[in-house]
C-alpha cells in the first residue's frame, strides 16, 4: 500500500513547519520615513546581525542608509504623536494586538489608545518566521520593551537637548517629556516633529520588571473590538476589489488521484471564465462565485485513484511503519529503563491511540491576489506571511520583493494557516485572468484539502515500587510528534523515544502539536499507576514531582476543584490531569457525569490553574484559557477525522462534531502571576490537559478505561 | 438564468439580478458588499451567516434570494443607529466576548433574535437558542454571559 505525501514534509520531530532562512529586509531607511513620515525610529536588531554592523551597539546610527538585517521589531513616533509598532506576527484571535500595544503603551509612556500596530505585512514589517509555537509574548514583548525604552529616551535626548539641560533631570509620562525645575514640557509629537532620527539596538537591554508595569498586566479590552461587533472589520474573504473575479479549485476526488482526461470546453465557452490548468490543478475565475462553481461543474474528468490506508486501520499502520531511527534528538535515556522495570513492585504497560483531528476555523483559508506591473500583492489569513511570499516568489519565479503578503487579522488558525494553498490558487488565476481572483475555501475544501493534526499511536510501560516512587518510565511516540513528550516526573530510569512515520494524512501543526496526546497517554497512565499503588491522585503526583511551578500549578487547580471529592450522584466520577510545554505550566481538574441510559458523557465542571510567567493581560489570558479548555473538550471527548480510499467521510459540521454551547462545563481559570518569570507564550500549553483529566474522570465515573482520544466519539450523541 | 428581483436590506431597497435559488449570503456579501455576515460552512451549520428575517434570525446561507422578496432584512450592518452600538453588540464588547471575533456576527445577530421573543432568556434558554452557533474559539462562557448583560440593558433603556 501506497502512503501519500503531501505536498511538503512536515518537520517529522513536532509537525511544527521549521523557519525559514532569516532575509535581508527590503525597505530602505528613507522609504521608511517616506512611508511614515518623519519622526523617530528605533529597530532590535538580533545580536549576532549587530556584530556585523558598523555602528555600535545602543549607539544613534543616523548615519546607515539600510536599516538592519533581522531585525524584529520596530517602533515609530510621528510628528502627530501617533506611535506605530511594527511585527511581523499575525494577529488570529490569541489578543496579541492588544497584549503587544500595552507592552509599548506601558514602555514608551504613553496613554494606550495613542498606540498603533501594524502586523504581518512582508513589505512594512519586519521579517517573522511566523505566528506558532507560543513565541509571540516571550519574544516580542522584551523587544517592544526595548525599543520603546530607547525611543522614550531619544525623545528625551531631544528635548534636553532644546532646553540646554541634562537629561537625567527630565520625566517622561503621559506621551510628555516634562522638565520638573521649569514647568516647561513638549509633547511627543512636538518633539519628532522635523527630525529623522533612528537607532538600533541589541537585543540584550535590561527591561523594567513587570512589577513596575502600568498599563501592562491589566485586563484591556481587546483593541477596535467595536469593528468586530458592527461587521466593519474585514477579514481576507470579505476583501472585493475593483474588478475582482471569483475563484474556483477543482478538487480531485481522492487524495493522490492523478488526471487522466478533460474537457473544459463547456467552461471555456462561458461569458467571463477563464480556466486554467497546470498539470493536476485546474481552477477557474468568474465574475460570481457562482459563476465560478458552474464553470467547475461544467468540466468533465476522469481521474485515476489509489489505494490508500483508512482510518479503521491507521494505527496499526503506524506501529508497523515506523521508520528505524537511529537519530539521537528523537530519543532520551537516563539510568536503565529495563532495570528500573524488573526491580518495580508493580508494572503497567498500556498503548494509546489518538485520532487525526482538523483545526476547522471558523474563517476557512481564503485569499486574494492582485497582479500589478508584475508584482504580486497577496491578501490571506496565514501564519507564516514571509514564508508565502517565498514560496509565492518562487512558484512565479520573481524576486521575493516583487511579492507582498498581507495578513488581514484572521478568523482564527489554531495552528492550521502555515501553508499557502489558497495564496499560491488565487494569484495562480489571478495571474491568467489579469484581474484580482479572491479564492475563499468551502467548508467541505477546509476540512479536506488543508491538514490535520496527526495520529499518533503512544506506548507506555512502567514501574513503581511500593511506596508509589516510580522506578521505570519508558515512553515511545509513534508519528504524533514530540511536543511534550518528557516526563516531568522525577523518575531515575526513563527512556522516552520518537517514532517517525511517514505521513499518512497531510500533517501539520496544531494549537499544542503533539502535546495532548503525549499528555493524555502519560497522565491517563500516572491515574492508572495512582489507583494500582492505591494512593490518591494528586498525593501520588506530588510523591513524584519536584517541580516547584508544576506542584503550584496542582495545588491551585485542586484546591479550586476541592479535591479530593466525595461522588454524591450515580454515574459521576473526578479526573486530574497536569502538565508543563513551552515555558508555562498547567492543572486541570474535571468533573464528568455519564447517564448510563443513554450513554452520554459530559464533561459539567472543569477548574485549570495556568501559569505563564507574568501576566501581560489577565482578560485575554483567561480568554485563551477558557477557549482552550473548550476546544480541547473536542479532541478529547469526540473528535476524529474518519477517512477511507482517500476520502474524508465527515468533511462537515453535522458530521465532524465540534464542542457548541451544551458541551460547555463550568470553568474556573485560576491564573497564576509570577512576576518574577519572564512572560511564555499562553495560546497552546492550556489545552494539553483537559483531555486525560476528562478520561481519568470518566474511568472514576464507570470503572472503564479509555485509551483513545476522542474517548467516546460513538459512546455520545449531540444532546 | 438570474432574474430580476427587489429585497430590502437595513431599510435600503435593492434590485438584484441573480438566479433565484442563489443564497441570500452571497448577494449580501458580494452584490451588496455586506460583508458583515460570514460564510462559515454554507449548510445551516454554524450561525455565522445569521441575519433577521422579518425580524427572526435565519441562516443566510440556507435562504434562497427569491424567497426574502417580501420580508425586510437586518444585517450586523443595520443594527447601529446613529453611532449608537445596538445593546446587543455593546453587551458583548463589554463582556470582551470574542476571540478571533469570525463568529460575532452570527451570535449577535442570532442573540437580537431571541431577546426579542424572550426578553430576559435563561441560562439554559440561551443555551438552546444559541446551539446552532459555532465558536471555534470556545468564547461561549463569555457569549451567554453577554446576553445576559444585553437583556439587562435592553430592560434599562425600555423603562
Ligand atoms: S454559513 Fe450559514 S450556517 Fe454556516
Ligand atoms: S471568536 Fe473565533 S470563532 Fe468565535
Amino acid at each position: 500500500m501506497k502512503t501519500i505525501q503531501g505536498k511538503f514534509v512536515a518537520e517529522p520531530e513536532r509537525f511544527e513547519f521549521s523557519a525559514a532562512p532569516m532575509h535581508q529586509f527590503e525597505l530602505q531607511r528613507r522609504d521608511f520615513f517616506k512611508i511614515l513620515g518623519a519622526g523617530i525610529a528605533v529597530f532590535v536588531v538580533a545580536k549576532e546581525a549587530l556584530a556585523a554592523q558598523e555602528t555600535a551597539p545602543g549607539s544613534p546610527s543616523f548615519h546607515n542608509e539600510e536599516p538592519p538585517r533581522e531585525i524584529s521589531s520596530w517602533l515609530h513616533v510621528g510628528e502627530d504623536g501617533t506611535v506605530t509598532g511594527f511585527t511581523g506576527k499575525a494577529e488570529m484571535g490569541q489578543n496579541i494586538r492588544t497584549s503587544i500595544s500595552q507592552t509599548i503603551a506601558d514602555e514608551l509612556r504613553v496613554p494606550f489608545e495613542s498606540v498603533r500596530l501594524v502586523m504581518a505585512d512582508t513589505t512594512l514589517t519586519p521579517f517573522d518566521a511566523g505566528t506558532f509555537g507560543s513565541r509571540t509574548t516571550p519574544t516580542m514583548t522584551p523587544q517592544f520593551r526595548r525599543v520603546a525604552e530607547a525611543a522614550r529616551n531619544l525623545l528625551i535626548g531631544v528635548a534636553a537637548k532644546e532646553w540646554n539641560v541634562a537629561p537625567e533631570g527630565l520625566v517622561a509620562a503621559d506621551a510628555k517629556v516634562a522638565d520638573p525645575s521649569s514647568n516647561r514640557s513638549l509633547t511627543y509629537g512636538e518633539l519628532a516633529r522635523g527630525k529623522s532620527l533612528a537607532q538600533n539596538l541589541p537585543a540584550e537591554d535590561p527591561v523594567t520588571p513587570a512589577t513596575e508595569w502600568k498599563v501592562a498586566g491589566k485586563p484591556l479590552p481587546k483593541v477596535e473590538g467595536r469593528a468586530f461587533v458592527t461587521g466593519s472589520h474585514q477579514y481576507t474573504s470579505d476583501i472585493r476589489l475593483k474588478g475582482m473575479l471569483y475563484g474556483k479549485v477543482l478538487r480531485p476526488p481522492s487524495f493522490g488521484a492523478t488526471l487522466t482526461s478533460y474537457d473544459d470546453s463547456a467552461a471555456k465557452a462561458m461569458s467571463g471564465v477563464t480556466v486554467v490548468r497546470g498539470g493536476d490543478f485546474v481552477g477557474v475565475a468568474a465574475p460570481s462565485a457562482h459563476e465560478a462553481q458552474k464553470a467547475i461543474d461544467s468540466i468533465r474528468t476522469q481521474w485515476k485513484e489509489m489505494p490508500q490506508v483508512s482510518s479503521k486501520e491507521i494505527f496499526s499502520y503506524l506501529i508497523k511503519n515506523a521508520e528505524p531511527t537511529s537519530n539521537e534528538r528523537f530519543r532520551h535515556e537516563e539510568g536503565s529503563a529495563e532495570q528500573g522495570l524488573s526491580s518495580a513492585a508493580h508494572r503497567l504497560d498500556a498503548t494509546y491511540n489518538v485520532a487525526y483531528i482538523a483545526h476547522a476555523p471558523l474563517e476557512p483559508r481564503a485569499a486574494v491576489a492582485q497582479w500589478a506591473d508584475g508584482k504580486l500583492t497577496v491578501w490571506t489569513g496565514t501564519q507564516r506571511p514571509f514564508a508565502n511570499r517565498d514560496e509565492l516568489a518562487s512558484i512565479f519565479h520573481i524576486r521575493e520583493s516583487s511579492v507582498r503578503v498581507i495578513v488581514p487579522d484572521t478568523g482564527a488558525a489554531y495552528g492550521g494557516k502555515h501553508t499557502s494553498d489558497a495564496a499560491i490558487e488565487a494569484a495562480r488565476l489571478a495571474h491568467a485572468a489579469g484581474k484580482p481572483v479572491k479564492v475563499v475555501w468551502t467548508r467541505e475544501e477546509e476540512f479536506t484539502w488543508a491538514y490535520f493534526r496527526p495520529a499518533g499511536v503512544i506506548e507506555v510501560k512502567s514501574g513503581v515500587a511500593a511506596d508509589g516512587r516510580l522506578t521505570a518510565w519508558e515512553f515511545h511516540n509513534y508519528h504524533s510528534g514530540m511536543s511534550g513528550i518528557e516526563t516531568p516526573y522525577d523518575v531515575a530510569n526513563q527512556l522516552t523515544q520518537y517514532h517517525q512515520v511517514p505521513l499518512v494524512l497531510r500533517s501539520g501543526s496544531y494549537r499544542g502539536l503533539a502535546a495532548t496526546a503525549n499528555h493524555f497517554a502519560r497522565e491517563t497512565h500516572m491515574d492508572a499507576l495512582a489507583r494500582l499503588v492505591k494512593m490518591d491522585q494528586l498525593e501520588f503526583r506530588m510523591k513524584n514531582l519536584s517541580d516547584a511551578r508544576m506542584r503550584a500549578v496542582l495545588e491551585a487547580a485542586t484546591k479550586s476543584f476541592g479535591w479530593p471529592r466525595k461522588k454524591t450522584q450515580e454515574g459521576q466520577g473526578f479526573g486530574l490531569a497536569c502538565g508543563f510545554e513551552k515555558g508555562s505550566y498547567v492543572a486541570t481538574c474535571a468533573e464528568l457525569a455519564v447517564d448510563r441510559s443513554s450513554g452520554n458523557a459530559r464533561v459539567v465542571r472543569v477548574a485549570e490553574a495556568f501559569e505563564c510567567g507574568a501576566i501581560v493581560n489577565p482578560d485575554g489570558l483567561r480568554n485563551q484559557v477558557v477557549g482552550a479548555i473548550i476546544q480541547g473538550l473536542g479532541g478529547a471527548l469526540f473528535e476524529a477525522i474518519e477517512f477511507e480510499n482517500g476520502r474524508i467521510k465527515n468533511p462537515h459540521f453535522a458530521t465532524y462534531r465540534v464542542p457548541r454551547f451544551r458541551d460547555v462545563p463550568e470553568i474556573e481559570a485560576i491564573l497564576l502571576d509570577r512576576k518574577d518569570i519572564p512572560s511564555a507564550g499562553a495560546g497552546e500549553t492550556p489545552i494539553m490537559a483537559i483531555a486525560p483529566a476528562a478520561g481519568n474522570a470518566f474511568f472514576d465515573a464507570t470503572g472503564t478505561r479509555l485509551n483513545d482520544l476522542p474517548l467516546v466519539s460513538n459512546g455520545l450523541r449531540a444532546a | 438564468m438570474a432574474k430580476l428581483m427587489e429585497i430590502e436590506v437595513n431599510g435600503k431597497r435593492y434590485a438584484v439580478n441573480y438566479p433565484p435559488d442563489t443564497p441570500l449570503l452571497h448577494v449580501l456579501r458580494d452584490e451588496l458588499g455586506l460583508t458583515g455576515t460570514k460564510y462559515g460552512c454554507g449548510e445551516g451549520q454554524c450561525g455565522a451567516c445569521t441575519v433577521l428575517l422579518g425580524g427572526a434570525p435565519r441562516r443566510s446561507c440556507q435562504i434562497p434570494v427569491s424567497a426574502v422578496a417580501a420580508k425586510p432584512i437586518t444585517t450586523i450592518e443595520g443594527l447601529e443607529k446613529e453611532g449608537k452600538l445596538h445593546p446587543v453588540q455593546q453587551a458583548f464588547l463589554d463582556a470582551g466576548a470574542f476571540q478571533c471575533a469570525y463568529c460575532t456576527s452570527g451570535m449577535v445577530m442570532s442573540s437580537v433574535g431571541l431577546l426579542q421573543t424572550n426578553a430576559n432568556p435563561k441560562q439554559e434558554e440561551i443555551v438552546q437558542f444559541l446551539q446552532g452557533n459555532i465558536c471555534r474559539c470556545g468564547t461561549y462562557p463569555r457569549i451567554i454571559e453577554a446576553v445576559k448583560h444585553a437583556a439587562k440593558l435592553m430592560q434599562g433603556s425600555a423603562r
